[in-house]
């Protein structure tokens, strides 16, 4: 960012906006919004506590379960889709209807179906994350270079060789941004499954908050998931651009 | 068909999905040894056929033996060098050298002191730790033919391989592949749409007309490589006849 003409670094403009929150904060505008100082000093009072590390240990568990699963079924089926055309037609228009879906939506039927639980959630997780996955890696390997794929047949490779030393190399540049997106609608579904729920995990600690209208706690919570999935992206966007060298050369 | 074929086309036709004639009842026999050309037009399916003897397309209809033996993929005994080179872009020069030795599972050590003498031949020493972006069109094709050499096949099949090369590096590139190849004993089928590099490169050439492909003239060119540097093929008067004639006859299809 250059404000007359000084390179001023990224950080401060969010150092910026809580220094206008905190302004906002004291002049006592709305009772919603508390000032910043208040909504750290939540923060470090609620971090440590036992309810708290339980409600993020039940997310983080969700979560990984969610995700874990949407990878082992996401990108082997956008290959399938990719590889087998009858499998890409029938396929193709599901997962595009559902990429589009309101998925929250299908929480309470879940609810319904599955129970009020963990396991709604890890499902609510899988059904965010999937998707984009599976999109994602079946352009990446539909898009592979096909002459590479030759020359390999050419070489003598075997059909697993043809996945593992080419196809799956071509595609990582497509799979991982896809991947990246997913654990963005990933935290997105822990969050709303919980909250659908609202007696587990960090949605049991948001309903609570809010209920009770303790608003400095809310926000505190609220920075908390922002961070983690702002931290969880980013690492797939370093992994990302790592392989980007050959990716922009393809 | 001549006793010494290596590889014996009978009767291939193919038609794409979609109804479009490529080739239609091509018998052809390529002598071992011998560095003979596809020409045509584009649209002539040259590439297809070539793709058909390595055995990455099957036919419609017909056969192809090399060595005695029928096709039914691709085979150790042929390797393949690629219109747009097919470099693996997360490799570098000397993984994308031994690939074909990768593939086929030789030791890490092995097959690259075996890759690094092939990068050496084609002219590329100190460039083994490179990736294909960071060399120019002529030095990806190098690598390519490197690659097809690392497997020491019988036959190396060529698809355009100079198409994507700029005009000064391809004359010189032609002129290394001659030497190369004339010490190799290689059979080498080429395929190009340039009647000069047809002329230049091979002793046989095998004229296809378009739509669909059939052969049209099979031409021996009687130049001698053996006594002529490279240089002077190019003013021989049998090479200039010979495109020529050439040209006289692909006149109509264009």
């Amino acid at each position: 960012m250059i404000v007359f003409g000084k390179r001023i670094p990224m950080l401060f403009s969010l150092l910026a906006w809580c220094v206008i929150w905190e302004i906002i904060g004291r002049a006592k505008l709305s009772t919603i919004v508390p000032p910043f100082s208040g909504v750290l000093a939540a923060g470090i009072t609620i971090v440590p506590t036992p309810k708290f590390s339980t409600a993020v240990s039940i997310s983080l568990r969700s979560f990984a379960l969610g995700m874990s699963l949407a990878l082992l079924v996401g990108i082997p089926l956008g290959v399938l889709m990719a590889r087998v055309a009858s499998v890409g037609k029938i396929l193709g228009l599901w997962v595009n209807i559902f990429i589009s879906a309101p998925i929250s939506a299908l929480v309470p039927i879940l609810m319904a179906v599955i129970g009020i639980g963990e396991s709604t959630v890890v499902v609510t997780v899988f059904l965010f994350a999937v998707f984009v996955i599976v999109i994602d890696t079946h352009v990446g390997i539909k898009q592979a270079d096909r002459s590479l794929v030759e020359m390999a047949r050419c070489f003598g490779a075997t059909r697993s060789q043809v996945y593992t030393k080419v196809l799956f190399l071509c595609a990582l540049p497509e799979i991982l941004a896809g991947v990246r997106l997913s654990v963005i609608r990933g935290v997105k579904g822990v969050v709303i499954g919980q909250l659908l729920i609202a007696i587990i995990g960090v949605g049991e600690l948001f309903e609570l908050y809010s209920q009770h209208f303790l608003m400095e706690e809310f926000w505190a919570l609220v920075i908390v998931v922002f961070t983690f999935a702002f931290v969880v992206s980013e690492s797939v966007a370093f992994l990302e651009r790592r392989v980007e060298y050959y990716a922009s050369t393809r | 068909m001549p006793a010494n074929a290596i590889i014996e086309v009978k009767g291939i036709s193919k038609t794409y999905e979609g109804g479009v004639e490529a080739l239609a009842g091509i018998d052809l026999a390529l002598p071992q040894g011998m560095l003979s050309t596809l020409l045509g037009p584009s649209g002539c399916g040259k590439t297809t056929l070539l793709k058909i003897i390595a055995g990455l397309i099957p036919p419609s209809q017909g056969e192809v033996w090399v060595k005695g033996q029928k096709v039914d993929g691709p085979g150790p005994e042929r390797a393949f060098v690629f219109q747009d080179f097919a470099l693996l872009p997360w490799g570098s020069v000397l993984r994308n050298v031994a690939f074909g030795l990768e593939l086929r599972g030789v030791a890490k050590d092995e097959r690259e002191q075996i890759a690094r003498k092939h990068i050496h031949e084609v002219g590329l020493k100190s460039f083994e730790s490179s990736y294909p972006h960071q060399l120019s069109g002529g030095m990806r094709q190098r690598v390519g033919l490197a690659r097809a050499l690392t497997v020491d096949a019988d036959i190396i099949l060529m698809d355009e391989p100079f198409s994507s090369v700029d005009e000064q590096t391809r004359r010189k590139f032609q002129e290394e592949l001659l030497d190369l190849l004339r010490h190799k004993k290689k059979t080498v089928i080429f395929v190009t749409h340039s009647i000069e590099e047809a002329v230049y490169l091979s002793d046989r050439i095998v004229l296809l007309s378009p739509r669909p492909g059939k052969i049209s003239q099979i031409i021996e060119s009687n130049i001698d490589r053996q006594d002529e540097n490279p240089e002077e093929i190019r003013r021989d008067k049998n090479y200039l006849d010979t495109v020529d004639r050439i040209w006289q006859i692909l006149k109509q299809y264009v």
